[in-house]
């Protein structure tokens, strides 16, 4: 644990030293070297714990009562860990470009020292074992992400975008306070290794602590409708910093989730329904929030929302399994749901630092003002699609596999249960919701690639974009190589999520062993399906190729059905392609139309915007706050700043308290 | 056996242009024509392999590589499709998922190919298609899941191996629906009528033909062969379920499920020529009734 700790340092060092040094020319190198290097050695006790013997916790006595100061890393920690620090360090990589060209000066510095705290806190709340540390560096993460969020804090939206991450944040914070308040008064102490003593409590209180969790946790995943914070925060934040909090930070909350189910031992059947409930709104409700949007990162950030739901499908499968002692429901559950974390964050972070590059190219996020990158950018656009075709669940990419869990789990659950509607009902709601998210996941992002990276350049911005650096590049090939390398050989992936699915399953050990050795042989099918299709990929390339081979192949203009005078203006856009989906469901989008319709013989000028605010935040977030807000205004009459009132106030609570004494 | 196992994919590869021919003529019988040779496929694709290029200067490699990914992932999925009793060559638990999913990574090329050369057409297209598939996609699986809980088994050679006549007595009406389910969603993926018209001549009606309006030679010819084998595959899984025949003898099973493939075709063309195309915002009507029979299937098996 030394080598972790000494990451820890190095962390908040570089993070200090960065913004010692924010006037010259080496603050960013600091912070990013830094942040390269302590992920790197943090990284050390996460493989040992994943491939090798864990590392010995540490402990330190405190004078917090109710437990010490420890960490450590098992394979459940290990296993979070792995994602979190590889994308935290590309990020940074791509972040120490990024921020040269975007941020004003002298400002980098304190973003490099909040990253480098939030890596650090987000590596800490993964190894804490007691439960105040776990909210102390929780809280940590939630504030140091909070400053990289209103970096551009010149700007209204960001602002607001802060301000509703950080009342969200806080409102999850409360909840998880009063669980471990609660936890810890029945275990009678915080230290993890104590509350595994909660499995003895009675099933209600259990429950309790079940559902403060979930909510808690679910804040900062960003369940449906919890999520309001995540389409406003995402989006604000600097791209590598988008990045790292969607591909990496909200997965402590599902960190947090799965470390309870542990800790509360044998889970009754309704925790794992309400899982796939809020997996199944989740997923449903994130694509097609995002498939209204225009902004790419605002896009992005709801299939955020739809990825957790994915994962929350598979960990309330898992639940399902082991409550209904059905060990292939359970291992392929929570396998999937696991191994869609590891996907997510690679994937995620990948198609985040894309956008990064296109924000950073033609200077807009607006998908309707892109377009042609593709021959801008060839790199960036390819990297891009890797990403979109793995977000998609499409073989022989890396999304493929974890789905293609999940979905098994389901089926087999389905046919395992004979007859057992527990388990029925969540299998064939998983089949149904993952077959609706994949079919909307493929058409949002058939829609923010081919809107964006293909076709013409829709303005003379999206015209002039340019490559990103090799700095900005780097991350990204790498990280779509991992999505490829996972696609192709998933039996080697599988293996950092088996220890913790051993943990989860421990209850029925000899017959999960059978379940997950089932699942490794399934896993091989898999990556023997996507070799072949990479290898008859290659045959039809080849055959294609040979066939064109000293033939005439010429170039001409896109078939206009004989118009003279086509313009890239007339191109379909990402809103006149989503529009049949959107109106579809606009029952739950309730797409805001503002139109200018063209009027009389000669029309000079119309204009059409359409915009989907998210529905819960207008339907319920705002009216509630509102009306908070209106019940606190009252209060506003004991204090409105004038001097002499406080000074009353003083002298009747002195006359108050004398006579009270003198009673 | 397991040289039989061969049988589905090849037949498969060489019979599934022959589909389309025994379409076209049954709407030609309709039509009171004389109708196109039977094998006009074979010598459109022929054809077409033998020609040069012609490319959109718009277009980049997505446009190009479109075709050779999208077969690719066809021929695949071809290889996971038993033919009624006769099991495929590539079986394992889970393989009707992988099924699903490579004709999602089929339509995602043609759909990103189509976008790449800038046409509002193609985009039309493409946004018709996604919509249209998203909805199938659940339709397709619940089907597939009814038959999964019926004969308790979740890969696609054995839960078709395990449909038979008695099944059909025991389950007819669940069967039946799910029958019905699949047909449609059949209808929608191959782009047949009542969903889209293969044959229409204007680009602002059509759907999957307008995607790959800026394609041509051995492109085409990969597209066309692609959406032949389609057809076919959408088709066995279909007869499979519908034509229970299960001797035990290879021979006269394979016979009985080609009997029901061109039965089929037949019918794909009586429906073509007896209808119009439904008007496109009641495609997803039709679409969402398809999984709802599904889920009503999947009701009446648990009962």
């Amino acid at each position: 644990m030394a080598i972790f700790l000494l990451g820890m340092g190095v962390l908040a060092a570089s993070g200090v030293g960065a913004l010692a040094l924010a006037r010259t020319r080496w603050g960013s190198a600091v912070g990013a070297g830094g942040a390269v290097v302590g992920c790197a050695l943090a990284l050390v006790p996460s493989l040992q714990a994943l491939f090798g013997q864990p590392a010995d916790p540490f402990r330190l006595p405190w004078s917090i009562p109710g437990g010490s100061l420890s960490f450590a890393v098992d394979p459940l920690s290990g296993f979070f860990l792995l994602p979190t620090l590889v994308l935290a360090a590309a990020a940074a990589i791509y972040g120490q470009e990024y921020l040269r060209a975007s941020a004003p000066p002298g400002r980098a510095g304190g973003a490099w020292l909040w990253y480098n705290l939030l890596v650090a806190s987000m590596a800490l709340t993964l190894a804490a074992q007691n439960g105040i540390l776990f909210l102390l560096v929780w809280e940590t993460m939630a504030l140091t992400s909070f400053f990289l969020v209103v970096f551009e804090r010149d700007k209204g939206s960001v602002r607001r975008a802060g301000w509703t991450y950080l009342v969200a944040t806080h409102l999850g914070s409360a909840a998880l306070l009063a669980m471990f308040v609660l936890a810890a008064g029945a275990a009678g102490s915080f230290e993890f290794t104590d509350l595994a003593r909660l499995a003895a409590e009675p099933g209600d209180f259990r429950g309790l602590l079940f559902l403060l969790a979930v909510v808690g946790f679910g804040t900062k995943a960003g369940f449906v409708p919890l999520h309001v914070w995540l389409p406003e925060a995402h989006p604000a934040a600097p791209s590598h910093v988008s990045a790292v909090m969607s591909g990496a930070m909200i997965k402590t909350g599902i960190y947090g989730l799965v470390r309870l189910l542990v800790l509360l031992g044998p889970p009754a059947a309704w925790w794992g329904w309400l899982l796939v409930g809020i997996g199944v709104t989740s997923g449903v409700l994130g694509v097609l929030f995002a498939l209204a949007q225009h902004d790419l990162k605002r896009l992005l950030a709801y299939h955020s929302v739809e990825n957790i739901g994915i994962i929350t499908l598979g960990l309330g499968l898992g639940t399902v399994g082991v409550a209904a002692g059905m060990p292939a429901l359970a291992a392929f559950g929570f396998g999937g749901g696991l191994l869609h974390v590891l996907n997510h964050a690679l994937f995620k972070g990948l198609l985040f630092l894309g956008a990064g590059c296109v924000l950073h190219a033609a200077g807009t996020r607006e998908m309707d003002r892109l377009g042609g990158l593709l021959r801008r950018m060839p790199r960036t656009g390819a990297c891009f699609l890797v990403g979109a075709a793995a977000i998609s669940g499409l073989p022989p990419l890396n999304g493929f596999v974890s789905e293609f869990l999940i979905y098994l789990g389901a089926f087999r659950g389905a046919v395992g249960a004979a007859g057992a509607a527990s388990a029925i009902v969540p299998a064939l709601a998983t089949i149904g919701a993952l077959a609706l998210i994949g079919g909307l996941a493929a058409a949002c992002f058939t829609k923010a690639f081919g809107i964006v990276f293909l076709g013409e350049p829709r303005t003379p911005a999206a015209e002039a974009a340019h490559e990103a650096g090799p700095a900005m590049r780097g991350p990204m090939v790498a990280l779509a190589a991992a999505c490829i390398a996972i696609g192709l050989f998933p039996a080697v992936a599988i293996r950092v999520v088996l220890p913790s699915l051993r943990l989860l399953t421990r209850e029925f050990a000899p017959l999960a062993a059978a379940a997950l050795a089932d699942m490794g042989d399934t896993v091989g099918m898999i990556g023997a399906g996507a070799l072949l299709l990479a290898a008859g990929i290659f045959l039809a390339a080849l055959a294609r190729r040979r066939l064109l081979r000293g033939r005439a192949v010429e170039a001409t203009v896109t078939w206009d059905c004989g118009y003279a005078r086509p313009t890239a203006r007339m191109q379909y856009t990402a809103s006149s392609f989503a529009q049949p989906l959107t109106s579809l469901f606009r029952l739950i989008l309730r797409t805001e139309t503002h139109a200018r319709p063209l009027v009389g013989v000669f029309p000079r000028e119309a204009a059409l915007v359409t915009e989907t605010p998210d529905a819960f935040r207008e339907v319920f977030f705002r009216p509630a706050f509102a009306a908070i807000g209106r019940t606190l205004e009252r209060f506003r009459l004991l204090q409105h700043g004038r001097i002499q009132l406080y000074v009353l106030y003083v002298v009747v609570t002195l006359i108050a308290l004398i006579a009270w004494k003198l009673r | 056996m397991d040289a039989m196992t061969l049988v589905p994919c090849l037949l498969g590869l060489v019979l599934a242009p022959l589909l389309a021919g025994i379409v076209n003529r049954t709407k030609a019988f309709f039509a009171g024509r004389h109708g196109q040779p039977l094998l006009q496929l074979y010598w459109d694709v022929f054809t077409l392999l033998r020609k040069g290029a012609t490319y959109s200067r718009t277009t980049t490699w997505v446009f190009r590589a479109g075709p050779v990914v999208g077969l690719a992932a066809t021929v695949l999925a071809l290889a996971l499709v038993p033919l009624g009793g006769i099991p495929a060559l590539l079986r394992f638990p889970g393989d009707l998922v992988l099924f699903a999913y490579l004709l999602g990574l089929l339509r995602f090329v043609t759909v990103i190919a189509a976008l790449d050369t800038g046409s509002s057409f193609e985009g039309m297209g493409a946004s018709r298609e996604v919509l249209f598939a998203a909805l199938a996609e659940p339709a397709l699986l619940l089907s597939l899941a009814a038959i999964c809980l019926e004969t308790r088994s979740v890969s696609l050679s054995v839960m078709l191996e395990d449909i038979s006549t008695a099944t059909w007595t025991n389950q007819g009406p669940a069967l039946a629906l799910v029958a019905v389910s699949l047909g449609i969603v059949l209808v929608a993926e191959a782009a047949r009528i009542p969903v889209d018209d293969p044959t229409t001549h204007l680009e602002l009606t059509m759907i999957h033909e307008v995607m790959v309006l800026d394609h041509g030679g051995p492109d085409l010819a990969f597209i066309l062969y692609g959406s032949a084998l389609k057809l076919w595959m959408l088709g066995s899984l279909l007869v499979g379920l519908a034509v229970p025949v299960r001797s035990g003898h290879p021979l006269l099973d394979a016979f009985a499920s080609l009997g029901g493939m061109m039965l089929l075709a037949v019918i794909v063309g009586i429906v073509e020529s007896s209808m119009a195309r439904l008007r496109l915002v009641r495609v997803p009507k039709l679409l969402v009734g398809a999984t709802a029979l599904a889920l009503l299937a999947v009701v009446l098996v648990l009962r």
